[in-house]
């Protein structure tokens, strides 16, 4: 065997790890839609708040539950376009989209994203809201990074980046919705074109 | 020399170097994903797991999901100590030419 031999069978030993063990049919324009979704939630929210004659919000009061089914709403749109988008590009790789790396993606993805929700709901339920916008950018951040041994590598700097301002929102407390509304709204928007470029355009 | 001495004999096939890469990033991976992955004939696969299982380097569980027979592979101690030797090998091979 030439040294040719040799290095082919590496690169292609490489590429079994990768596509045996990653998820890589992720779809960039579902980022740019749940950016999208994430932007008119906000806007939404703002509005419920900003014509609320109360000046805070009350747990048990009106606005807060329609904030609530707000946020709700924009997961659920969001998890949907995602699982079509995603559908699709599989389809298009001839890759299955419910394999073991699917899978593993997925398990570890809701591992911290479901411990941080139960506790924000938790906190919430103590009457301490004011941390929220930050905690939901930490465990979501912390979740994407979690996930992206499973998938392409970059997801992995959208959760750093979550991350930090997450805990910049946490020093400045009062700009929770803005620094919610730049992770959840600008960044996936941001990313999702960027990851749209990069893998999805041929 | 001594670096050819690592090159191992028994993952000197193309199909053999897959099964053992995928099983190295995976817990345990079944006969129809292996196949899938590399692309190959039922025939070919079973006897290039057959070798390895021979030179214990993976091990073949058969069990049942449903009334459908499955055969799991994974990898032993022995065969991800002999695969990373044989990775190195390979890999100083091409840097010395």
């Amino acid at each position: 065997m030439e040294s040719k031999d040799y290095l082919k069978d590496i690169s292609e030993i490489k590429n079994l790890m990768n596509k045996s063990s990653r998820f890589i049919s992720l779809s960039g324009l579902s980022g740019v839609m749940a950016g999208i979704y994430a932007l008119i939630g906000a806007a939404y929210a703002y509005w419920l708040v900003s014509n609320s004659k109360q000046e805070y919000l009350i747990l048990d009061g009106t606005v807060f539950k329609l904030v609530l089914l707000d946020l709700f709403l924009v997961a659920l749109f969001s998890i949907v376009t995602a699982v079509i988008l995603t559908t699709r590009k599989a389809k298009k790789n001839s890759s299955k989209i419910w394999d073991a790396s699917s899978k593993r993606l997925l398990i570890n993805f809701l591992i911290p994203l479901v411990a941080g929700g139960l506790y924000i709901l938790i906190i919430l339920g103590n009457q301490k809201y004011g941390q929220t916008g930050a905690l939901m950018l930490i465990f979501y951040g912390l979740a994407l990074i979690n996930a992206a041994k499973y998938s392409i590598g970059d997801i992995r700097y959208l959760g750093i980046i979550e991350i930090i301002l997450g805990l910049v929102a946490a020093l400045l407390p009062g700009y929770g919705f803005w620094f919610w509304v730049l992770g959840f709204g600008i960044m996936h928007i941001i990313y999702g074109t960027w990851m749209y470029f990069k893998y999805d355009k041929n | 020399m001594s670096i050819i001495n690592n090159i191992n004999k028994v993952f000197d096939h193309r199909i053999r170097l897959g099964i053992m890469s995928i099983l190295m990033v995976n817990e345990y991976a079944d006969f129809n994903t292996l196949k899938e992955l590399l692309g190959t004939t039922d025939g070919n696969l079973a006897s290039h797991t057959k070798a390895l299982e021979k030179a214990e380097y993976i091990t073949i569980e058969k069990q049942f999901i449903g009334r459908k027979p499955n055969t799991r592979y994974s990898t032993t101690q022995l065969g991800e100590a002999e695969f990373k030797k044989h990775i190195d090998a390979l890999e100083k091979l091409i840097h010395k030419q």
